[in-house]
């Protein structure tokens, strides 16, 4: 069972090792390994279009993730002070928002925007004064937008899991003792719920900072990291994507670890 | 006490706000969006044109090989999910010595949260021509061919999920009563009618948890199927790619993603069914 298991491991780290070596490979293609070098490290870095596609991936995972930690907290909270009809609905609404495939959320989201780009726009361009009204189309907030709905799901599920486990007691003696509302939200449930925030957060980033599908239908014009790796997967992978991928494990690695740490770490009661 | 009630309300409100019109504007909308499509029909460049017709979802079976596909390899590759991850979560669970137990947990994680794409790139590499094809070649076996095979997709799909399939179970045996195991033992029981009698029937929640998780996941997959069946072996999602990005049908499109949709709420419906029955079971032996 154990040399089973040690194999399930090799098959686990096999595709990452080869990913992480060919990164040092001196040869132009990522599939032959001709001697050892960093040159695609510095190459990579200095790819305009995949600098940009990097940066766009970064800005959108910590936008929609930003906006998934702060109204998915605010609704974790909102759902604590609701009858059980309303929770029921939201709570339905928000594992659709989860279960549904990647793939469906794309092609309805763009369905969606589409038609109401359609309606907008010409009205937009008939209330504007001049010749080059503002045109809404797909880009950075439509990814953003779409990222954020799982992620979003995501952050309320885990900040409402820690609140239900949250000792009523402490808020009851906080009242008592003539805190207001705000003061035993800020000393008393904010501490206690601030790492499953966080965790959601790194959670939200990770997920869109590695999406693929459903930005590869609302994207428009733009470009992510995963949608440029993909293209060049189709044109033939020079090893600038492995060093790229190869960077973007080590920050990824860390960012859980660093989600772990706060999802596993209890602070004392007062 | 009136306006207090009031102010609560609004402050309840006001925290639900923002997570209703998200839900609303990108999950409702879009969904009633693509059901009020499937009814259309297609305009001639491509697109939309208002109708109601169920033509586009008498049309399925123009898409059957990727339904079929779909739904032949997702079950079977869960199945082959779960035959490899069981071992390992009962090891990690049971057998793995108490301090290494989480840092093998983690480094099941790993690989979990790094690129799918690049992972699954990296297969492309082993299965191709310069892999293991050419390593065989070496002692003999010419030809093979592994890549853009249900072979390679299936391989794929274990490699993606595994961490996915393992946590579950694992979550679910680490719960283990380990006196039963013993009681088990010493009321005679063979390791395996142990195995079968206490250690799978108690974990069977933890499988049917990673079994439908993964399954779900696997109804809507693109990118294995795309790098690994290279267009041989297509899955609904490849279907719905090219339905909606380059042949523009977006109500037939829409149809399929409807469809894909009510079967992965069936796919749910089961395996909710089952584990409340099994859990059910349990409890009833237990008593």
């Amino acid at each position: 069972m154990r040399a089973f298991v040690v194999a399930v491991f090799v098959f686990l780290y096999l595709p990452i090792a080869l990913v992480v070596l060919f990164s040092f490979n001196a040869g132009h293609h990522a599939s032959e390994f001709t001697g050892f070098s960093v040159q695609w490290y510095g190459k990579a870095l200095s790819n305009p279009f995949l600098v940009e596609a990097l940066k766009n991936s970064l800005f959108i995972a910590t936008t929609s993730a930003l906006l998934a930690a702060l109204c998915g907290t605010a609704a974790a909270l909102g759902l604590q002070r609701v009858g059980v009809r309303t929770r029921a609905l939201f709570d339905a609404l928000l594992g659709a928002a989860i279960v549904v495939p990647g793939v469906v959320i794309g092609i309805s989201t763009l369905v969606a925007l589409v038609q109401l780009f359609a309606v907008v726009n010409p009205f937009l361009a008939s209330l504007w004064p001049t010749d080059q009204p503002p045109r809404l189309s797909l880009g950075y907030g439509s990814i953003i937008a779409a990222h954020g709905l799982f992620s979003m799901a995501l952050v309320t599920m885990i900040v409402g899991t820690r609140l239900s486990s949250l000792d009523r007691n402490l808020v009851e003696a906080s009242s008592d003792l003539y805190a207001t509302p705000l003061t035993t939200f800020r000393s008393i449930v904010l501490p206690q719920i601030m790492p499953a925030v966080i965790a959601g957060f790194l959670l939200a980033f990770t997920f869109s900072f590695d999406d693929f599908i459903i930005a590869f239908f609302v994207a428009g014009a733009q470009t992510t990291l995963p949608i440029y790796v993909f293209a060049s997967i189709r044109r033939g992978v020079t090893p600038e994507i492995n060093a790229i991928a190869t960077i973007v494990l080590c920050a990824s690695v860390l960012l859980v670890l660093l989600a772990q740490w706060q999802l596993g770490r209890r602070k004392p009661s007062p | 006490m009136r306006r207090s009630l009031f102010r609560k309300n609004l402050v309840t409100a006001l925290l639900l706000a923002p997570a209703t019109l998200w839900l609303v504007v990108f999950l409702v909308l879009p969904f009633v969006a693509i059901a009020v499509f499937s009814v259309g029909e297609r305009a001639p460049e491509g697109g939309y044109q208002a109708a109601l017709t169920f033509a586009q979802y008498a049309n399925l079976p123009a898409r059957a090989t990727a339904f079929w596909n779909t739904m032949v390899l997702a079950p079977a590759g869960a199945l082959a999910c779960l035959l490899v991850a069981y071992p390992v979560a009962y090891y990690l669970a049971l057998r793995a010595p108490q301090r290494w137990r989480l840092i093998l947990l983690a480094l099941i994680v790993i690989p979990f949260w790094t690129s799918l794409l690049m992972r699954t790139y990296a297969w492309m590499y082993i299965l191709g021509g310069r892999g293991i094809p050419a390593l065989l070649a070496y002692v003999g076996i010419e030809d093979l061919r592994l890549i853009n095979t249900p072979g390679a997709v299936l391989l794929g799909i274990v490699y993606g999920y595994l961490p996915l399939m393992i946590l579950p179970i694992y979550v679910s045996l680490e719960r283990l009563d380990r006196r039963l195991l013993e009681a088990s033992a010493d009321l005679g029981a063979t390791p395996l009618s142990t195995f079968l009698g206490v250690t799978l029937r108690l974990s069977l929640p933890g499988v049917m948890t990673g079994f439908s998780l993964v399954m779900i996941l696997l109804l809507g997959e693109y990118l294995i199927p795309t790098l690994l069946g290279g267009g041989k072996v297509f899955f609904i999602g490849n279907a719905l790619v090219d339905l909606f990005l380059q042949s523009r049908n977006w109500p037939f499109g829409s149809a399929i993603a409807i469809t894909l949709v009510l079967v992965s709420v069936v796919v749910l419906i089961v395996a909710n069914r089952i584990s409340t029955r099994l859990s059910g079971a349990r409890r009833v032996d237990l008593i």
